[in-house]
């Protein structure tokens, strides 16, 4: 309940605008907090939905990558254990398994090299080396009988430990290889060596066994950090590996870092039972190469999306926001007619309510007057009877105005008889013309008639017609100076089935204040002399005609009344009578 | 000779029907006066009077009522009515209700004579009443 309380107010509050302000920007601003309204609730959850995918996504991949990777090495870890063990058994079992004196006979020691090389590939040769460190047996390849060992770290170490593998190294003959010593203490308390090389190719061949894609690198590394085996990106054996072991890890341990070149690496460290520690490295980027593909394709959907949320938010508020402005605009369009139309029935109720009641005060003067001239004819020649017949005379012509006034009044709010027939406007309008040729002359006025003569005839009311010219000829008369111009044209909308009749006078014009009121009744700009009703009364007369009167005006340039009228009768006489 | 046309005024307006008739009487026209429609229901003699110029606007019974009344009693006797409203609309309709004729007021007084002379039937009897005008 509160929480919908608070939507509410906070979506009010973002399209509420000032109602009073008409200018245009109120509806800038509804526009504008329309699409943001909208663009914010719609990408808001695109954009979580498109963030929390990626990152839980992202962190699918990572352990889907790290998988394998720990997998890998702990295999090759273990082929690795493996075959290091093999070898190391079967030397300690030839020197358990042979006396110091089997050995030191060259033909039984090429056998057992033999049948070592045989069964176990890897070896490359076999010696015995006395309790000093001489090498007294040998089989291999290589020329070394006699030579010394005891000065090295390998003879102190297998001395204590009974067992000595050795780092990969060159040697004495340039190759890289390792050594496996193992020493026999006989039952007499005697004690002599046996000593095999390995060829390392068969590490290399053993980390090729791990199948690794082209950007991938697997190699084998010392304590101290040097390469045991070839690396594809790391360089040659012996030398330094750009990944230091980390000290005392146990089991596969990963990281991420960036290797020499510069690449982002993943690289896995699996430590062998040797000493060893078997180094994997993956570039990411080969590794995430499905991931930026996803994310790309994700990106490129999320931007077309917000793209296609933002095009069709924009439009819907654009077509929203001007069908608010137009009906806003025809609200208000109807808002000023209807008042027009209120004001106009007001005044006329009025003013026929006037007129009725000074109607009947005056048809008594009238009768009383009448009666007076009456009597005064009928009496006998006395003084003044040519005075008194001349003032009662006065007065019923006063009458008689003021008579014209109250039915013009009375008229006004009902209009009196309306008679259609078939009309020439142009006829119409030259008649009209008549009454005013002698004014025209007399001010030097330049009457111009520009008369479409393809007119058709109209159905109308030629004496409501007449009124409505001469109301507006007549302000146009009083708008111009002497000299002036008034230009009449005639015109026929053959689409609309509509004539017009423009009258133009170059005369001083009318401000839009002025403009605005002119047809409301009792509205003048000639001061005491007019009634201001001539213009209402023409309004009143087209609207019934079913016709309409347009007017363009600017001050010191001149006006231009356009009246509208249908070709055919507008509304029913009838139901006009109760209109205004 | 000829013969005096009688006429009965019906109008509310005290002071306007007494000048009328007056003003009629020097025309050679004789005038009764009715001040409602009820007065001038109970007046009307259809015998007796040639028209009557009824207004329309009366407090009482209505002039379109009174005239409808004064037609059940005598179909043939002339009605002129009077309207003070600047609209035909009640004299078109008591046209409608058998009126001779409808004028507004203020009155010229000659349209009234001319109308009364026109309402009149004339018979041979009082052929040269024109002259009396």
């Amino acid at each position: 309940m509160l929480l919908r309380k608070l939507w509410h107010k906070a979506v009010n509050a973002m399209l509420t605008f000032p109602e009073d302000s008409t200018s245009p920007h109120r509806y800038v601003v509804l526009k504008r907090n329309i699409i943001l309204i909208m663009c914010l609730v719609c990408i808001i959850p695109l954009a979580l939905m498109a963030g929390i995918n990626y990152s839980l996504y992202r962190v699918n991949l990572e352990s889907e990558i790290l998988r394998p990777i720990q997998v890998m090495a702990e295999d090759t870890r273990h082929a690795f254990e493996i075959f290091i063990e093999e070898r190391l058994s079967t030397v300690r079992f030839i020197a358990h398994a042979y006396t110091q004196e089997e050995l030191r006979d060259d033909k039984t020691l090429q056998r057992v090299l033999g049948t070592m090389r045989s069964e176990f590939v890897g070896f490359v040769d076999l010696g015995l080396i006395d309790r000093e460190g001489i090498l007294v047996g040998y089989a291999g390849p290589y020329d070394l009988l006699g030579k010394d060992y005891s000065g090295q770290p390998s003879f102190q170490e297998v001395s204590v430990r009974g067992v000595y593998i050795s780092d990969v190294f060159m040697g004495y003959r340039k190759f890289p290889h390792v050594v496996i010593v193992v020493q026999r203490i006989a039952e007499d308390g005697s004690s002599w060596f046996v000593r095999a090389t390995l060829d390392t190719g068969r590490y290399e061949a053993l980390i090729a066994s791990m199948g690794l894609r082209a950007e991938f690198d697997a190699f084998l590394v010392n304590p101290s950090g040097v390469l045991q085996t070839n690396s594809r990106f790391y360089g040659e054996i012996l030398q330094d590996s750009p990944f230091p072991v980390p000290p005392g890890i146990h089991g596969t341990y990963t990281f991420q870092t960036r290797d020499p070149m510069g690449r982002d690496v993943l690289v896995a460290f699996a430590p062998i039972r040797t000493d060893y520690t078997l180094v994997i490295v993956k570039p990411l980027s080969v590794l995430l190469r499905s991931f930026y593909a996803l994310k790309v394709e994700m990106l490129i959907i999320f931007g077309v999306g917000v793209v296609a949320i933002i095009l069709a938010v924009v439009g819907v508020a654009d077509v929203l926001v001007q069908r608010i402005r137009n009906a806003d605009e025809k609200r208000a369009t109807a808002i000023q007619e209807l008042q027009h139309t209120q004001k106009l029935s007001s005044i006329g109720r009025l003013a026929a309510g006037v007129a009725h009641e000074i109607n009947n005060p005056l048809a008594i003067i009238n009768e009383k007057a009448g009666l007076m001239k009456d009597l005064v004819g009928l009496s006998e020649p006395f003084e003044h009877q040519g005075r008194f017949v001349g003032l009662t005379e006065n007065i019923l012509q006063s009458v008689e105005r003021c008579r014209t006034i109250t039915h013009r009044l009375l008229g006004f709010a009902r209009r009196i008889d309306v008679q259609f027939e078939r009309l020439d406007l142009n006829g119409v309008l030259q008649d009209t013309l008549g009454f005013l040729e002698r004014e025209a002359t007399y001010r030097q006025i330049d009457m111009q008639l520009h008369l479409d003569s393809t007119l058709p005839p109209i159905i109308s009311d030629k004496g409501q017609l007449q009124q409505v010219f001469l109301n507006i000829l007549t302000n146009a008369f009083s708008a111009v100076e002497n000299g002036g111009r008034i230009l009449i044209h005639t015109r026929f909308d053959v689409r609309k089935k509509l004539v017009m009749i423009d009258m133009e006078d170059n005369g001083c014009g009318m401000n839009e204040e002025v403009q605005k009121h002119i047809f409301d009744p009792f509205f003048s700009t000639k001061k005491g002399s007019g009634t201001g009703l001539g213009l209402s009364i023409t309004y009143g007369i087209i609207k019934k005609l079913g016709g309409d009167i347009q007017v363009r005006s600017e001050e010191g340039r001149g006006s231009t009344f356009t009246i509208l009228l249908p070709l055919k009768e507008g509304d029913d006489p009838g139901m006009g009578e109760e209109k205004v | 000779m000829k013969r005096k046309l009688k006429i009965l005024l019906v109008d509310d307006e005290e002071e306007f029907i007494v000048t009328l008739a007056e003003r009629l009487e020097l025309r050679g026209y004789q005038s009764t006066i009715a001040e409602d429609g009820e007065s001038a229901l109970a007046k009307f003699d259809p015998d007796f009077f040639d028209v009557v110029v009824l207004d329309l606007m009366m407090p009482g019974i209505g002039g379109l009522d009174v005239l409808a009344r004064l037609k059940e009693i005598r179909q043939d006797t002339p009605v002129i009515l009077l309207t003070g409203h600047g609209s035909t609309r009640e004299g078109m309709e008591g046209m409608r209700l058998g009126a001779f004729d409808y004028l507004m007021k203020p009155l010229h007084i000659e349209e009234l004579v001319r109308k009364i002379d026109e309402a009149v039937p004339q018979d041979s009897s009082q052929a040269g009443r024109e002259e009396c005008g």
